[in-house]
């Protein structure tokens, strides 16, 4: 398998009052296609920088990531918009949906981004609700539907303009069991039906033992890559 | 679903808010159309005027009457033509509160010679000269009263009763007359002067003010001086102006309108900002973090700054657009509220609709542009860590 994502020597670090904090210190990773890693580590051990950077929503302050054969650093805001746009699927614990959209709306909203004429957006929104079996709330709005079947809305917008790799910021966090089940297993479904490369950040062994691999992080230290 | 919806689905993220925003927008455009209305009817000459007459009054004050004696001596002046009269008689029609009209006491027919834009039959004009009570209104008035010609109009004298104590003057309906520009002010309803000075209890033998026509306009200021020269050292001085400088006098002694109509709406206009302005904001930062969602998905930062100044051009321009037609739509009704003042006749121009949009699309960029600015600067992570 090709890699798909490649870390190396990655640092990040951010500027508190007048100190410099180290985030992230000389990460290498390498994630093939269609792999499914999970990201565990302690809250404060830089999975989510590390998600960010990966995602092409921050940049890191040292070292090289290139993701789909982009090095990412080099890439302007606009650039990388586009990029993320064509490559990226984001699914975030809270949903972050756009509360005044129906479900149809929120996974349409990427393709806006595209030449689709409106009636196969339309359609290929369907489709994206009909993966993750929700088509008969399609015409509901957030706030009408259970955090389940929010995150299934919200994974399905990250798949409706078919990205390569989906980024999945604590998925089931927000979740109780079943309901976190259920996501799960769709993303199982992604990762082994439609060949989605998938990097999962969780605290949840129950959810990180879906994981094809698992990668920890401590203190901004990659401390461990078990397949 | 395109970007246009998206931004109107933004705008009903708080219906309620929107829409009180949305009604506030609305009136501060419906008070913009009718004060420019207003500053319009002042600041213009709407009124019937020409180039080739001039208006003589009391050199102090317009409400002063002239004697009559003084139409002969205009007459001699060089480069006068001819001479009429005209005076205000005030007077209701049925009630005070709705029916209001001008009403002058004229010569018949040197009135008409001298304002040809105002055309009335011969045979009606031959009868408003021989019937003692006849009377002419303008066809307008016809129609808005329902009269014909033949009927008797009743007018309660409020400045001028009668010799004997009543205060009815009861008019001969003679003939109607129509102006070139139907839109210009508002038409008197005219009698003859002579039912006039022989009947009324007092001003026997005044007028309100005398029109003269000119033989070459280029002089109009030196016949208005030398007018105003023979009269300096009598007991009526007079003032003589061409009907223009008059109107425009008139308003000036009403006060400056379009400096305070101005003055009245950028205040409201600065309020209406400043608040819009607030609620543009709060609206931004209730939805950081979905605008950063926006961006996430790969919208760049000039489209997401785009979706928000967009919110507040579509919210000031749409409360701008139906303020502008509920003045619109209001203008007939505004008209009969304040014709009571003499201010019929006032109208809705183009210019007006399309500054009113304007105002409103510039009201928008001006609100939208500071949390527009701020959502282009949003930083994703930032913004998603916060919320």
């Amino acid at each position: 398998m090709a890699a798909i994502i490649e870390l190396h020597e990655v640092e990040k670090s951010f500027v508190k009052g007048r100190e410099f904090v180290d985030v992230l210190v000389g990460i290498d990773l390498r994630i093939d296609e269609g792999d499914f890693v999970a990201l565990m580590g302690p809250s404060g051990s830089g999975k989510t920088t590390l998600l960010n950077l990966i995602g092409g929503i921050d940049k890191a302050s040292g070292g090289e990531v290139v993701v789909a054969g982009q090095e990412l650093g080099a890439m302007s805001s606009g650039e990388l918009a586009r990029w993320r746009a064509a490559n990226i699927g984001f699914v975030f614990q809270f949903y972050n949906l756009l509360p005044v959209l129906t479900a149809e709306r929120n996974v349409e909203l990427p393709l806006l981004l595209t030449k689709l004429s409106t009636t196969q957006r339309r359609k290929n929104a369907r489709t994206a609700l009909e993966v993750v079996g929700l088509s008969d709330r399609a015409r509901h709005k957030p706030g009408e539907l259970s955090g389940g079947q929010q995150q299934r809305v919200a994974i399905a917008r990250a798949i409706v303009a078919d990205a390569p790799i989906l980024v999945c910021d604590e998925p089931t966090g927000d979740l109780d069991r079943d309901n976190a089940d259920e996501i799960l297993e769709l993303l199982d479904i992604l990762s082994r039906d439609h060949g989605k490369t998938i990097v999962m950040v969780t605290h949840d062994p129950k959810a990180a033992s879906h994981a094809k691999r698992v990668a920890s992080l401590d203190k901004g230290q990659l401390a461990e890559a078990a397949p | 679903m395109n970007a246009v919806g998206l931004v109107w689905a933004n705008l009903h993220r708080r219906p309620v808010r929107t829409y009180l925003t949305l009604f506030s927008v609305l009136v501060a455009f419906l008070l913009f159309t009718m004060l420019r209305m207003m500053a319009v009817f002042f600041t213009t000459s709407s009124e019937i005027t020409a180039v080739d007459r001039l208006l003589v009054t009391a050199k102090y004050s317009i409400i002063e009457s002239l004697p009559i004696s003084q139409r002969s001596e205009i007459l001699a002046v060089d480069g006068v033509e001819a001479v009429t009269h005209q005076t205000w008689f005030g007077g209701i029609y049925k009630d005070r509160s709705h029916q209001f009209f001008p009403k002058y006491p004229v010569e018949p027919r040197a009135y008409f010679d001298m304002y040809p834009e105002m055309t009335i039959a011969p045979e009606q004009l031959d009868a408003f000269q021989t019937t003692r009570t006849g009377a002419v209104a303008p066809a307008a008035l016809l129609e808005r009263f329902g009269w014909s010609i033949g009927d008797k109009i009743p007018i309660e004298a409020d400045i001028y009763p009668q010799q004997d104590g009543n205060r009815i003057w009861v008019f001969d309906l003679v003939g109607s007359y129509r102006l070139q520009d139907e839109d210009a002010g508002q038409p008197p309803f005219l009698f003859h002067y002579d039912y006039f000075t022989e009947a009324a209890a007092f001003g026997r033998g005044a007028v309100g003010w005398y029109t003269v026509r000119i033989a070459d306009p280029d002089r109009a200021p030196e016949v208005a001086g030398a007018i105003d020269a023979v009269f300096e050292n009598s007991q009526n001085p007079t003032k003589t102006a061409t009907e223009d400088e008059f109107a425009r006098a008139f308003a000036a002694q009403i006060g400056d309108i379009g400096l305070l109509a101005n003055s009245i709406l950028s205040a409201v206009f600065f309020t209406i900002l400043v608040l819009t302005a607030v609620v543009m904001h709060w609206a931004f930062r209730e939805r950081i973090a979905e605008l950063a969602v926006l961006k996430t998905i790969g919208f760049s930062d000039g489209r997401v700054a785009a979706f928000v100044l967009g919110e507040s051009v579509l919210l000031c321009g749409l409360g701008g657009l139906l303020g502008v037609g509920v003045g619109l739509l209001g203008t007939p009704a505004l008209n009969s509220m304040v014709e009571q003042f003499g201010l019929g006749g006032l109208r809705l121009d183009w210019p007006t609709v399309w500054q009113g949009v304007g105002i409103a699309v510039l009201l928008g960029l001006l609100v939208g542009v500071a949390p527009a600015l701020l959502a282009r600067r949003l930083t994703i992570a930032e913004a998603l860590r916060r919320s």
